[in-house]
């Protein structure tokens, strides 16, 4: 897994409530047998009409808009277990995701693979909207060891938490096999002491 | 202090602990299928891990299969490449695959516990979100991704932090006509789409304690839906009744030494949990949803709400209702009846039992996809698929089918399905499809009708 320390980087927003892996990733492209190439089909049908044209409304076709963050809206991830979401961010070079609130499996998938997901109070995270709507060129900086998030233009900052293990993990571009099996000799003894 | 049914099968799991950080969970029981898992195996072969318990993973092929011809090679490319992939890494590995064909083939979260291999006080794990299914057993069981299907494939473990614990009462009499579907869309609706992110569930009181198996399973399937990992329901004479004679069930001795040990898997009375919720039996109705997401869901009789957001209103207009609307009268074309939430063979005797000597409305495709080979026989064995027949229901192989349309089960494009499965999400049943989730009673009377009714004032 790569390292992952600070990155400042312009934004997309995406301020709507509840998106599901649904929408990250249509199920109909969960037939791959690798983890490339997820990045075309991200938010696939917003992305798309039907008949394959490009739909000039949504944030990810408005050439004012690019970067390594999305900010979405709250309860980001819900719904489908499945990592190709995560792989989907991923691949299209998003490599922090912010939001008011992350569903659980979302979470692990994109800590799992180099993706830091970074909850911020509903207050800030309008702020965040605010500003890139009225300055797409507006800059965030995400610093994982200060556990801090800035709006540089104003220097508006939030902290958000992280697990101490898996700050570690990504700081050091560790993954949880690593670890697993650094502890084998511990879960063979588990399994015999068990009746 | 006592301890809650959670925390004792949860401490009784757990391997070590991380200073200040997650814990390392033992897990007995790997279920896998054919979308999840080749990422997983790739990354093992990559690293030059072998498998560290084989014997603890059970395999099947489910979300991608035709539920037509299965006897005949799969027509999509991509779909066959993956169920292929499948059987050559079972192959490889020795895990025990039920693949399409096989006596025991089905939908994972339908299958596991029909065989037996579900059983209380278990730990399971599956590269799927539903696997909260199991929870109705009394075990820990919860979705996980590829990295962590990996995961426990080289050390049976996982890396978890330790959910909090919410317990969800409903005591009372349930109405007429109001099935385990209405109870848990009904308490997703009171509570809200992400209420649970966080915690693991207990359900407790006597509507689940009155409740069959396949109605427990049908509540902790939707525990995520909540964003809860799982759910979890004690164990009790129902459940042992349920496990008896399967196929993988302990026998005998064995199996009274274990219902001994299940017999201990009861929440403490003096167990504290960090939520918790109560709700009156008699408060609730025959469901539907309106929205594009689990937690939008009415009572029937009830109209849609006048919620000022944005979301809200991008959900309906996808939807193509209007606040304030009653969706009774509603036209529907498509009823699907199926998927890890309501695929067992009581879901089918209620259909079977509504529809008996009734026709379906000429406006109709009303599709019923059993959840395994078991089922399906039994569907035969009971009579059933006559009765379906003679409805004009058309009965399919099993499969996971038009809850994700991954095959080609599909539904057009602007179409409505009244479906009993889990997810109501945009384009969830195929492109611009529009999921309304309804119980299979609910889904029965619309395939009749031709429209939405209220099933509760029909008798």
């Amino acid at each position: 897994m790569k390292q992952f320390k600070k990155i400042e980087s312009t934004a997309i927003p995406l301020p709507i409530e509840n998106i599901d892996t649904d929408q990250i990733i249509p199920a109909r492209f969960l037939k791959a047998t690798d983890k490339k190439g997820f990045g075309k089909n991200l938010f696939r049908d917003w992305r798309f009409h039907k008949d394959g044209s490009v739909n000039r409304e949504f944030v990810l076709n408005d050439s004012a808009y690019s970067g390594e963050i999305l900010i979405a809206g709250t309860n980001f991830g819900c719904g489908s277990s499945r990592e190709h979401a995560a792989w989907s961010i991923g691949d299209y070079g998003i490599k922090v995701v912010i939001s008011s609130f992350f569903a659980d499996i979302f979470k692990g998938n994109a800590l799992n693979n180099g993706i830091l997901p970074v909850q911020v109070s509903e207050e800030y995270l309008q702020i965040l909207f605010k500003a890139i709507k009225e300055n797409p060129q507006t800059k965030i900086q995400v610093d994982l060891e200060n556990q801090k998030v800035t709006l540089k233009e104003t220097e508006q900052t939030e902290t958000f938490e992280i697990n101490p293990y898996k700050k570690l993990c990504l700081i050091n571009g560790y993954d949880d096999i690593d670890y697993l099996l650094s502890i084998k000799d511990k879960i063979e003894t588990f399994e015999e002491n068990r009746v | 202090m006592g301890k809650t049914l959670f925390d004792k099968v949860w401490d009784s799991h757990v391997v070590t602990t991380i200073e200040s950080g997650p814990q390392i969970v033992y897990i007995d029981k790997h279920l896998i299928h054919e979308v999840t898992s080749p990422q997983a195996f790739q990354e093992l072969e990559n690293r030059n891990i072998s498998l560290f318990r084989p014997k603890q993973i059970v395999a099947t092929a489910d979300h991608n299969t035709p539920t037509i011809d299965q006897h005949l090679p799969v027509k999509d490319e991509l779909s066959r490449k993956q169920l292929e992939k499948l059987s050559f890494n079972c192959k490889k590995n020795n895990i025990e695959l039920y693949g399409l064909g096989h006596q025991y083939n089905g939908i994972v979260h339908v299958i596991a516990p029909e065989l037996g291999i579900t059983q209380p006080g278990m730990t399971m794990v599956c590269g799927d979100s539903h696997t909260s299914t199991h929870g109705a057993f009394g075990t820990i069981a919860f979705g996980i991704g590829t990295s962590q299907v990996a995961q426990v494939m080289a050390s049976q473990s996982v890396i978890i932090e330790k959910p909090k614990t919410m317990r969800i009462s409903v005591d009372g009499m349930l109405p007429k006509m109001v099935q385990p579907k209405d109870v848990i869309l009904y308490i997703i609706a009171k509570l809200g789409t992400n209420s649970g992110t966080g915690y693991f569930i207990e359900y407790a009181g006597d509507v689940f304690e009155n409740m069959s198996m396949e109605g427990r399973m049908t509540i902790c399937n939707m525990s995520i839906e909540m964003g809860a990992r799982g759910g979890m329901i004690a164990p009790d004479n129902t459940t042992y009744e349920y496990i008896k004679e399967r196929k993988f069930a302990p026998k005998g001795e064995e199996f009274d030494r274990k219902v001994t040990y299940w017999e201990s898997l009861k929440t403490d009375s003096d167990a504290t949990f960090d939520l918790e919720f109560s709700f009156d039996a008699s408060d609730i109705a025959p469901m539907i949803t309106y929205g594009t997401n689990p937690g939008m869901g009415i009572k029937i009789s009830e109209t849609i709400p006048t919620t000022e957001n944005e979301s809200f209103e991008k959900s309906l207009r996808y939807m193509g209702f209007e606040k304030g609307a009653s969706l009774i009268d509603q036209s529907i074309n498509y009823v699907f009846i199926g998927s890890c939430t309501n695929s067992r063979i009581e879901d089918f005797r209620v259909v079977a039992d509504y529809i008996k000597g009734k026709q379906k409305a000429s406006n109709v495709n009303a599709l019923i996809v059993p959840g395994s080979q078991l089922v399906a026989r039994q569907i035969k064995e009971e009579g059933l698929e006559s009765i379906f027949e003679e409805a004009g229901f058309k009965l399919r192989q099993p499969g996971c089918s038009a809850c994700l349309a991954m095959n080609d089960d599909k539904i057009p494009e602007g179409e409505y399905c009244v479906s009993t499965s889990n997810r109501n999400f945009e384009g969830r049943q195929g492109q611009g499809s529009r999921t309304i989730l309804a119980s299979p009673l609910v889904a029965a009377s619309v395939a009749i009708e031709g429209k939405i009714i209220d099933i509760s004032t029909t008798f």
